[in-house]
């Protein structure tokens, strides 16, 4: 019985040091919006790279989640695809990087170029057939964000305003569900972040205007909305050297890349 | 010696009312988070109303309960035939060889998680529904098939095994009378297992109401009443799974309200199942 025990104790020793060395080596916490969180473990990546003694770790859960772990201090910096609510403007919010939202339909659908007032139109559910659009006579499935998206939001304030979007929408949890849902069904709309666009889908124009970074920076496509890292406080240590980094050219540079609109101003402008 | 028997049998103990505390703290949070929701706009306006938008305060849920009750009966339709046929020839006609196949497969049918169900359901079944059915594909059509095979494994196993366990003679006798082994079967044995199978039955629509992953990539999620199985819809559990990333304040509560109205389902279903199969045993 002694034996059993003292090795019992032993291997807990061996167990509480392992977990020990972990807690010692301090890394930060970086969650929130699903749109942004791609993008945040590429910059987390090239931080690290840099910083060999530094630890990031990205998570998902939502905008929501996100600021609510930082509210809680689960987390060092809360991921927002949407603006800050009344409630939070107590939060430090910093932009970090700007991003388009795309109407993207299935590859074969004809239609290329939709205006505002359309999109509306068939989001709210009132045009309900291509063939309105000047396509097939098919009924168009819409795909939609749920609730509380920060995507979904930003859709609503740009697009529809006052309007509601059909309750007969599909509803799917993510970027990369709607892409998938679009990719597969030739009568489907969607919308994604424009840095999430690829070959399986295509990106509608905005009454005549392309949805790429010069038209963004320009101004002319309009459906554009801030990616926040949201803070408790102001930033300190580990997580304002982080936010310094993201904000550097070099880290901008890397964004733009992706598809993201980097918040440096272009040269020459 | 006898003192660390007792320190023994003490922490086992414990351990053991642990498990039981976890289910009371669940059921606690759930609806302490849950209830205050309920009342503020009235259990009526919860249960009945039929609009969910809750950026806009309005949080009925009856589309949903409609939902999981469609899903539920279309799964049944599929499952009932299939898995009573599979138990009566398991326990009836299989030769050993071919139930120590069978038995083992309807096992890992059990064990393959349920997101891979719905991944093949997104993949295969969707692509099917929507080309020769119309429709978006994602629907309640294709959430009950895939559902169906998903209950299969509860059914099968436990009408079984109600089956087997039933005297030998009561089909002797029905065969010493001059019944068919069909006659015998359908006449004799199945009423008289009749509680197992119903058990079975009621387990297996618990396993369908609370299916959530398989349902979230297959359903399509849209909010409002279904009028055909080719219609796109959510279940009170896939609400709760789609929206809870970004809910805050009161939507978050009415997740939690969601889960208390799923958590009461789930309990009637599960003690009627309990109920039922005591009778049996007594």
């Amino acid at each position: 019985m002694k034996i059993y025990l003292s090795w019992f104790f032993s291997i807990l020793m061996i167990f509480l040091q392992i977990v020990g060395c972990q807690r010692s080596r301090a890394g930060i916490t970086v969650a929130g919006s699903t749109s942004v969180e791609p993008f945040a473990e590429l910059l987390a990546e090239e931080y690290m790279s840099r910083h060999l003694e530094s630890h990031i770790y990205v998570q998902g859960g939502g905008s929501t989640a996100g600021i609510e772990a930082v509210k809680s201090h689960a987390a060092n910096i809360g991921m927002s695809s949407r603006s800050l609510l009344p409630e939070e403007k107590n939060l430090y919010a910093v932009t970090i990087a700007r991003d388009a939202i795309t109407i993207i339909v299935h590859p074969k659908n004809p239609t290329t170029n939709l205006s505002l007032s359309q999109i509306k139109q068939v989001f709210s559910g009132k045009i309900r057939s291509w063939k309105e659009l000047g396509g097939a006579a098919h009924p168009i499935i819409l795909v939609n964000r749920e609730e509380g998206s920060g995507t979904r939001e930003s859709f609503q304030k740009f697009v529809m305003g006052k309007e509601e979007i059909s309750l007969e929408s599909l509803v799917q949890d993510s970027n990369g569900a709607i892409r998938q849902v679009v990719s597969n069904d030739p009568n489907a709309i969607g919308y994604i972040s424009l840095g999430l666009v690829n070959e399986k889908v295509k990106a509608l124009k905005l009454s005549g205007v392309e949805p790429d970074v010069t038209d963004i920076e320009n101004g002319t496509y309009t459906l554009v909305r801030p990616f926040l890292f949201v803070f408790s406080g102001e930033p300190a240590g580990e997580a304002k050297s982080f936010l310094e980094f993201v904000l550097s050219p070099p880290a901008q540079n890397l964004l733009s890349k992706e598809g993201l609109v980097s918040i440096l101003k272009p040269s020459g402008k | 010696m006898e003192i660390q028997e007792k320190i023994i049998e003490k922490t086992l103990l414990f351990v053991a009312l642990s498990s039981i505390m976890i289910l009371g703290l669940i059921t606690f949070f759930i609806f302490e988070q849950g209830l205050p929701l309920i009342w503020k706009i009235g259990p009526r306006a919860f249960i009945l109303g039929e609009r969910w938008v809750p950026s806009q305060g309005s949080f009925g849920i009856l589309p949903m309960i409609a939902c999981s009750f469609w899903v539920t009966i279309g799964a049944l339709a599929l499952g009932i035939p299939l898995g009573l046929a599979c138990a009566i020839f398991l326990s009836e006609w299989s030769p050993p060889s071919v139930g120590m196949v069978l038995r083992p497969a309807i096992q890992l049918l059990a064990a393959i998680p349920s997101v891979i169900y719905g991944f093949w359901g997104l993949i295969v079944l969707v692509p099917l529904v929507r080309n020769y059915l119309g429709g978006p594909g994602l629907s309640i059509l294709s959430g009950s098939l895939i559902l169906g095979f998903m209950i299969l494994p509860t059914i099968i196993s436990i009408s079984e095994d109600s089956l087997n366990a039933l005297p030998p003679s009561y089909k002797q006798g029905a065969l010493a009378l001059g019944a068919t082994h069909w006659q015998a079967i359908w006449r004799v044995l199945i009423p008289a297992a009749r509680s197992g199978i119903v058990t079975s039955i009621i387990l297996g629509m618990g396993r369908a109401v609370g299916e959530t992953m398989a349902m979230i990539m297959i359903l399509g999620n849209a909010v409002k009443m279904p009028t055909s199985f080719l219609d796109s819809a959510r279940t009170l559990t896939t609400n709760i799974g789609i929206e809870m990333g970004y809910a805050s304040g009161d939507h978050r509560q009415a997740l939690f309200a969601t889960g208390v109205v799923l958590f009461i389902i789930i309990m009637l279903l599960n003690s009627l199942a309990i109920f039922l199969s005591r009778r049996r045993a007594g």
